[in-house]
């Protein structure tokens, strides 16, 4: 199918366009809160089962690493959210800016968790042959089952994480060229909405895995 | 069961006969001829869809009670049943009496009495499946499930494990023996000399230091750094965190597996864990010991399991 | 040409070639491999499912011959187990839940609603190559010894104990799981986006209907099934406990989340299948399908309650009497928007003018056949009754009447109904409706003694049986010969048709959808220019263009008006 400017040849006009590739990437999200829905429901019903044991491992994680690394993802979203404003005023060396800073505050949250992972691998709590973790048996089984459901978490995020730096590349080189900054900007809003969402997984992981009874 | 059975029949071929000879009748009555080239046009009514969904609506219901009352008798034994217990494994089923004789892959039963197995398994998922008696019930790793039944005729019934299980599982069967009370008490007493579940229980329950915390339970009194088992089987139990329990079948397993799941109150949580250490067998004996040291009325094993696994969906 | 163009062709693009058409517009193996045509994509997929569906049907050969004897004659039972499972993933993930949809729904849903191609054409080729990637992790794991825990991959088996390729064949489901992800939705934007100006909601083919609802099936639950073989990959590789009851796990919680998907698979597999019956009942009664809309919100009643019904797999897993209550009063209510389905197919044929050419006798067999196998569903339903044959052949019985004589009819009547829009050919009448009844045949043949066999207590998946139960395996083997038969037939003359069947015209038959108004094969961008609809659907009245004669009003018959004159 041919294409001509921004319209792809399937299209009608840039409006349909437009339509389709937004809702494209809302369909596309949804499917991810029901991967990831999966993984929590499981969380879930393991927190309720083994609660002490699931608060003992929760304090082995860095809570200040976690919420370096929520700040971190929250800022990245501003300036995301920047990047999309920028795109609808047509100013391109803004919107390839803020591009870049949302793509570097990911490399520090990715590096951040790269410690976080490496210490863990440290400390013996990768689950596996290596395992160990205080208390009796029982004790440390359910807190195996903890930091496996946080390596399958955290780790699926940071994968879409790692999805989402490439795709911000991607707009990046796009955007120098200047396809964004004319009538045709969707694939940055869609850019946006995939990076917010990788947020707000976020923002669920980290008190539920971090903050358990933290009170006492 | 087969009431039931044939009901659904009757309305599967009902159903299907009515749907079928539609079919046949209305595409002949309406075949393609030269003067009939075109379909003719044929309003839509509301009332006839209304009424093929409520009348369809209602005989499910029917079947969907008749079922779910049949299910609940199935599910709930009388609490005289006689109990046995039956361990599955890769690829054969342990049987233990009452009182002590053993058998594999075949389980013999009086007639007229109800029969209550209670169930675990070794290792993967099995099912006890007896399709004579019309029951079914699967076979966990980590939990009881019951399965009881009357036989009313005596004679010899397949027993089939009915849950894939492995290499072989098409020969992990056997048989039931249903058989005249008197003959029934013959072959148990027929059996070898060994020891009642009861007293292995008792031995483990030395051997395995349980008296070194809990006490000797024919004293009276706690134990000195545990509670004391006599009569708590069936009790409701208080816990550290406020919560009572039942003491039944699921809570002896968790408290010898994993004890600091529920701690009694007025204790601290100190007592090791048995996991690995003593095989469902064993588990079996030593509840059956604790059994015998006085019970309240016990609650269904596998009500209770079954109400624990499903708080936690 | 068509009589739906409203805006002439610009005036500067050249007159097509003369038979150019998507077929012949490029050659060679690069525009068939990097093609973003839907409807080359859709061939791809034929290729693909139909060589799947060869080797699970090859696994089928193999188990019908192990059960001729009860002792086992042709293979272990470590074989056996291997086969049946190996059966059950190839059948199951590789060939029904994508073959209409990634066959007939990728072609023509943009036809039928009258776009240039599916909204994102490129992903479109991307789920065609996700799906064979995950399928070299299946048969890889197949070549290297295959698995053994069924394709329900129950735990702890699958996740501790077998010993068999289990990571390689969830992994392989896990990739594939993506390409279906992929297909539902571009189906879901695709109809929300691209349809054709004047093609409202309510004008859609029951198809469209039906596919949506799939779609919707397809992005909700795909998902959960992979995170679910994904944590039982992790379990068998980094000794995690989340379903291992020594470990603190739970097996119930792996068969939850398995049937939360699994279930509402099944309704993919049979919602297509339904579309496609839709379509062909009104084309070969030459008749608006009754109740239209109650059938389209049928199909959506189906998606939705079909996510709430999962459990009543699991009976007698352990959960409890009140969970068994709930999941099985949903399920009888599943089964009121399949009947209501049903009945408006029947009534459909009332006062038609009906042909039973080949693609009508697969949408009668179907019906017939999706019954049997509905109403038996009914007996699974019931709590009581399911406990006696859970597990056993009656299942299996079951599952085939809806899967084979259901959804497969449904692929064959749909291939036979539109292969002339796809190929431009005809397939030779007289052999094709031969091998409709010999599959008729050979499939009653094969699986109805295994309802009774199931209800005598054979359980499924049982290698070798009692001596009692071999005359019955005996029938259903014999029947799946005759089986076998009537589906190699379609394989040789479908081929033979491309090269040597008569030429089609547009639309032969003739039916209403829009996919008949451009040519047989349709070119490249599907219509000259876009339609602009104007009429309802499986409208026969005001479309002179069939060249029929216009539908009547309905003549009473004399069962409503005594003593009136027939006439015909």
């Amino acid at each position: 199918m041919e294409r001509t400017g921004a319209l792809f040849g399937q299209f009608r006009d840039l409006d349909q366009q437009r339509e389709t590739a937004s809702l494209g990437m809302w369909v596309f999200l949804m499917t991810e809160v029901m991967f990831f829905g999966g993984l929590f429901l499981v969380y879930t019903i393991y927190r309720l089962k083994y609660h002490a044991a699931f608060a003992a491992a929760s304090h082995e994680l860095d809570v200040a690493k976690g919420a370096l690394n929520t700040g971190v993802l929250i800022l990245s979203s501003f300036t995301m959210a920047v990047a999309v404003w920028a795109s609808e005023m047509r100013k391109r060396k803004l919107l390839c800016i803020f591009l870049v800073a949302t793509m570097l505050l990911g490399g520090v949250f990715l590096t951040i968790k790269g410690f976080e992972y490496a210490q863990k691998f440290e400390h013996h709590l990768v689950p596996g042959a290596h395992f160990n973790f205080p208390g009796s048996e029982t004790d440390a089984q359910h807190a195996e089952i903890f930091f496996a459901l946080y390596f399958l978490m955290t780790g699926m995020h940071a994968v879409h994480m790692i999805i989402g730096e490439g795709m911000l590349l991607i707009l990046l080189v796009y955007a120098w060229k200047g396809s964004f900054t004319g009538d045709y900007h969707v694939p940055i809003e869609n850019g946006g909405l995939y990076w917010h969402f990788v947020d707000i997984v976020w923002i669920f992981l980290f008190p539920l895995l971090y903050l358990i009874d933290l009170h006492h | 069961m087969d009431s039931l059975f044939l009901l659904l029949v009757a309305v599967a071929v009902f159903f299907s006969v009515l749907i079928g000879v539609s079919i046949f009748y209305l595409s002949f009555r309406y075949r393609r001829r030269p003067n009939n080239q075109v379909g003719q046009l044929v309003p839509g009514s509301e009332a006839l869809e209304i009424t093929w969904m409520v009348i369809p609506f209602l005989i499910a219901m029917v079947l969907f009670a008749w079922g779910a009352k049949l299910y609940v008798t199935m599910r709930q034994a009388p609490s005289d049943a006689l109990d046995i217990y039956v361990v599955g494994k890769q690829w054969m089923w342990k049987i233990q009496h009452a009182d002590g004789r053993r058998e594999f892959n075949e389980l013999h039963v009086p007639v007229n009495r109800d029969i209550e197995l209670t169930m675990i398994s070794e290792d993967v998922i099995h099912d006890f499946f007896v399709p004579a008696f019309r029951v079914k019930m699967d076979v966990l790793p980590g939990r009881y499930t019951t399965l009881w039944f009357r036989p009313t005729k005596t004679g010899r019934y397949h027993l089939f494990c009915s849950q894939y299980c492995g290499t072989n599982h098409s020969t992990m069967g056997g048989w039931v023996d249903v058989m005249e009370p008197s003959e029934y008490q013959a072959w148990l007493s027929g059996g070898s000399n060994s020891e009642s579940p009861e007293q292995a229980g008792k031995r483990l329950f030395t051997t395995l230091a349980c008296v070194s915390c809990h006490g000797d339970p024919s004293e009276m009194g706690a134990g000195p750094r545990a509670p004391s088992l006599r009569g708590v089987y069936g009790s409701t139990v208080k816990l550290t965190d406020g919560r009572t329990v039942t003491a039944d079948d699921a809570y002896l397993r968790e408290s010898v597996l994993d004890p600091g799941a529920k701690i009694v109150a007025g204790y601290d949580n100190i007592m090791p864990t048995f996991q690995g250490v003593v095989s469902e067998d064993q588990l079996l004996q030593l509840f059956a010991y604790i059994k015998s040291l006085g019970t309240q009325t016990p609650q269904n094993a596998s009500d209770a399991a079954g109400a624990a696994a499903s708080a936690a969906k | 040409m068509s009589t739906t163009i409203a805006n002439p062709p610009p005036a500067s693009s050249p007159p097509p070639k003369p038979h150019e058409n998507y077929l012949n517009a490029h050659y060679g193996i690069r525009s068939w491999l990097l093609t973003t045509d839907h409807k080359r994509i859709a061939l791809l997929w034929l290729a693909s499912v139909t060589c799947f569906f060869a080797l699970g049907g090859f696994f089928a050969m193999l188990i019908r011959l192990q059960l001729l004897t009860p002792e086992g004659w042709l293979v272990t039972p470590d074989t056996y187990n291997r086969l049946f499972t190996m059966h059950g993933v190839m059948m199951i993930f590789f060939f029904l839940i994508p073959s209409i949809p990634a066959v007939l729904g990728n072609f023509l849903i943009p036809l039928m609603i009258g776009a240039k191609d599916l909204a994102f054409p490129k992903l479109n080729l991307l789920s065609w190559y996700i799906f064979n990637i995950g399928a070299l992790f299946t048969v890889y794991s197949i070549v290297t010894g295959g698995v053994d825990t069924g394709w329900t991959f129950y735990t702890p088996y699958s996740s501790i104990y077998s010993n068999s390729q289990v990571s390689a064949a969830v992994i392989g489901i896990f990739i594939v799981g993506f390409s279906s992800i992929l297909t539902g939705l571009n189906f879901i934007v695709t109809i929300h986006t691209m349809r054709a100006p004047g093609m409202t909601w309510w004008r859609l083919p029951i198809f469209v209907w039906t596919h949506y609802a799939t779609s919707i099936i397809f992005i909700l639950g795909t998902p959960v099934i992979a995170i679910t073989l994904a944590m039982v990959a992790a379990e068998r590789l980094f000794h995690i406990g989340v379903f291992d009851p020594r470990l603190g796990g739970d097996p119930l919680l792996f068969q939850h989340l398995f049937w939360f998907y699994s279930h509402p698979a099944v309704y993919i597999m049979i919602l297509p299948a339904m579309g496609v019956t839709t379509e062909i009942i009104a084309t070969f009664s030459r008749k608006n399908l009754y109740g239209y809309k109650a059938v389209a919100i049928a199909s959506l009643g189906i998606a939705v309650i079909g996510f709430l019904v999962w459990a009543h797999h699991m009976f007698v897993a352990g959960i409890s009497i009140y969970a068994a209550m709930v999941f099985s009063l949903l399920s009888y209510l599943v089964a009121i928007p399949s009947a209501i389905k049903v009945f408006n197919w029947t009534a459909t044929l009332y006062r038609g003018a009906v042909s039973w050419q080949t693609p009508m006798l697969y949408a009668l067999g179907f019906i017939g056949l999706f019954v049997m196998g509905g109403m038996t569903g009914l007996f699974l339903a019931a709590m009581g009754a399911d406990v006696h044959v859970h597990d056993t052949y009656f299942v299996v019985a079951h599952f085939h009447y809806i899967m084979v004589g259901g959804a497969v009819m449904g692929y064959l009547g749909g291939l036979h109904y539109w292969w002339p829009k796809i190929t431009g050919r005809m397939y030779p009448e007289m052999l094709a409706r031969a091998a409709a009844i010999i599959l008729f045949v050979g499939f009653n043949l094969t699986f109805f003694p295994q309802f009774i066999l199931g209800y005598l207590g054979m359980p499924r998946r049982y290698a070798t049986y009692p001596p009692e139960f071999q005359i019955l395996n005996v029938f259903s083997t014999a029947g799946a010969s005759i089986l076998g038969l009537g589906y190699l037939l379609p394989i040789c003359y479908f081929m033979w048709s491309m090269r040597y069947g008569p030429k089609a015209s547009s639309n032969p038959w003739p039916a209403t959808g829009l996919e008949w108004q451009t040519t047989s094969p349709p070119p490249t961008e599907n219509f000259e220019t876009t339609p602009i609809v104007t009429w309802e659907p499986y409208d026969f009245e005001h479309r002179p263009d069939l060249g029929l004669p216009k539908p009547e009003r309905a003549r009473p018959t004399p069962l409503e008006a005594p003593g009136l004159e027939l006439g015909d």
